[in-house]
């Protein structure tokens, strides 16, 4: 057994990168993901290891981009504005095929917002946020636990793909402490980035690698995109995550990521000793957002309910999945307020008309 | 006596090699002193044997094909970001050498705090930095560093400087940091001019080796294209208004956070 520790979610997903090798940071405080920076500034340094609190968000993912582009396990953490900032960064990331995890400790917004947990950067995450057409594989903890165990599978889905990847955390995951274990058998899978990172490896390869996102010809752009695009496509094939709960014998199904799944699945098990059978589908990721099974569900309840701490964003995606074959509902809460169970049972009960 | 070649069974001393540049026309416009940077660069890249143990990153604006240039393993900036792309990769390759190309617009413009920030925190960088006074990629624009009265673009009637503040003179900004360990301003408008800028050249790309902070090398250069002025007469107007603002001449040669 591994030994457990009690921590903050923000501390667990920092420990756990460096547990998984990581050999650089570049951040930049904001409430409510600053621990993890704090964290990274007292260890990163006394290991040796890169690390850097930058002038900016801006100038945080920009970073990334030039030591991601070294081939390096690299990181950085933000909340909502910061990552509306570090946007720009990210397309020309994606574009050049840079491997990187990137941290989003939701909080509520638009604007300046409020400092609680949201779910309101759905759509930035996972229908673009930058510029161009490119995605981020986005990994949706729900726990303390898992703010860490994400973040080994980030490093090394975004090694696999050479593309970025996003953990879609919140204000609550990363504030609350939880018990954690970290894993004792981790194994860094190989990865030798001298074909395409600026590491100094002319001599080696024969030529020098141009670790760009410009291709001004039309063709060779389009080109670029295809080839995006069938990266994008095995991803949607190999990589989709979910959890199902009482799904089998559900008649109605809710659909929830993060912190909105964990309030969920207990609000099936207090529905559940109510008589209604309701289940719950928890995509763990959000892209390639698992839209066979909640498809194939669809075939089997009488109806889904998405729940968000967002006005509605994930549902157009459920919505999708289902093709219009049964009704699809949102429940949700913004500005920072948490679900409550009971308005979920009782939006439960009226759908399946008791 | 150094290197030498045999040719027809003679015996020739090697007094200049083309530098190693990859085989790619440069697309600069004629009578520019970007290639001359880029050629110098090389030239040092080749003489100090270090293909592979430097870095560099290119700009938005007209050195955004740089890594097209010279031949060693590039980046491509977004447009201002390239010291923070420089700060990343010398962060994780500490033992190289790593410099970045970036001109008025991207430096002194959008990148200035990137710039500011590398050089306050001694990054172990080199920015070379082509000052002409103009945004010279998307056609001839007023810059931060645009001559007070000077007619872009942008600036029809000349800069007002009520309107837009005096030009930016980021070296004399640069000089005042802990970080900077050598600041200089060169030119490439005659031989004579051009051999100092290699020294310029080298002094930096040894710094960023031997890890002595900073180095800020502007490059005080031309745009004809961007000054509507035939590449003759884009000298004349280099020589008399660009050199009188930024004088040339080492501003600052020792430093670095210790």
């Amino acid at each position: 057994m591994a030994e457990k520790y009690l921590m903050k979610g923000n501390e667990a997903l920092a420990e756990a990168a460096i547990r998984a090798g990581i050999d650089g940071y570049f951040g930049y405080p904001i409430t409510p993901q600053s621990e993890v920076l704090e964290y990274f500034s007292k260890w990163l340094p006394r290991k040796g290891i890169a690390y850097v609190q930058a002038e900016s968000e801006v100038s945080a993912i920009n970073m990334v981009y030039g030591a991601g582009g070294c081939g390096k396990r690299i990181m950085t953490t933000t909340s909502s504005p910061g990552f509306s900032l570090m946007q720009e960064g990210v397309s020309y990331i994606a574009c050049a095929q840079i491997p990187c995890v990137l941290v989003n400790v939701q909080r509520g917004g638009p604007g300046l917002g409020t400092i609680q947990p949201s779910q309101g950067d759905y759509f930035q995450a996972v229908k673009g946020g930058g510029h161009g057409d490119y995605r981020l594989i986005v990994l949706t903890p729900n726990s303390v636990q898992e703010q860490a165990d994400m973040v080994y599978k980030a490093f090394d889905l975004s090694e696999k793909y050479l593309n970025p990847v996003l953990i879609l955390s919140d204000g609550a995951l990363g504030q609350m402490m939880e018990a954690v274990e970290f894993k004792e058998d981790y194994v860094k899978p190989a990865f030798d980035p001298t074909a395409w990172a600026t590491v100094g490896g002319v001599a080696k390869r024969g030529k020098p690698v141009q670790l760009t996102s410009l291709f001004i010809e039309p063709e060779r752009m389009e080109a670029k995109n295809f080839e995006l695009q069938a990266k994008y496509k095995k991803i949607e094939e190999n990589e989709v995550d979910y959890e199902l709960y009482h799904m089998d014998d559900a008649e109605l199904g809710f659909i929830a990521y993060g912190l909105s799944s964990r309030i969920a699945k207990k609000a099936v098990d207090l529905a559940r000793e109510k008589g209604l059978k309701v289940g719950l589908i928890r995509p763990k990721t959000v892209w390639p957002f698992p839209t066979k099974i909640i498809k194939e569900y669809s075939k089997k309840v009488k109806a889904y309910l998405s729940i968000e701490m967002s006005v509605g964003q994930m549902i157009e995606d459920v919505k999708l999945a289902v093709e219009c074959k049964i009704p699809v509902e949102h429940y949700g809460k913004t500005g920072g307020i948490v679900l409550s169970t009971d308005e979920i049972i009782a939006k439960a009960k009226k759908m399946l008309g008791k | 006596m150094g290197e030498t070649i045999t040719k027809n069974g003679q015996e020739f001393e090697v007094v200049w090699k083309k530098p190693n540049l990859q085989p790619k026309d440069m697309h600069y416009c004629p009578g520019c002193a970007h290639g001359t940077l880029e050629k110098l660069i090389q030239e040092v890249i080749d003489e100090k044997g270090i293909q592979d143990q430097i870095i560099g990153v290119a700009p938005v604006g007209c050195a955004v094909f740089a890594y097209d240039y010279i031949n060693c393993d590039m980046q491509e900036a977004a447009h201002g970001r390239a010291c923070a792309l420089a700060t990343g990769i010398s962060r994780v390759l500490p033992n190289h050498a790593v410099f970045t190309i970036q001109g008025d617009g991207d430096l002194a413009s959008i990148g200035l705090a990137e710039t500011l920030h590398a050089c306050n925190r001694g990054e172990n960088i080199v920015i070379f930095f082509y000052n002409n006074a103009i945004y010279g990629m998307t056609g001839g624009q007023m810059a931060p560093t645009t001559l007070p009265g000077q007619v872009t673009s942008s600036s029809p009637d000349g800069r007002n400087c009520k309107l837009s503040g005096m030009p930016l003179k980021v070296a004399d900004i640069v000089k005042e940091f802990d970080g900077t360990c050598y600041v200089t301003r060169q030119a490439a408008n005659n031989a004579v001019n051009v051999r100092k800028l290699k020294k310029a050249v080298e002094k930096a790309i040894d710094n960023s080796l031997n890890k002595r902070g900073t180095s800020f090398v502007e490059l005080v250069g031309n745009c004809p294209s961007g000054w509507k002025l035939t590449p003759v007469d884009s000298y004349k107007w280099w020589e008399e208004n660009m050199m009188k603002f930024y004088p040339l001449g080492d501003i600052k040669t020792e430093g670095g956070i210790k």
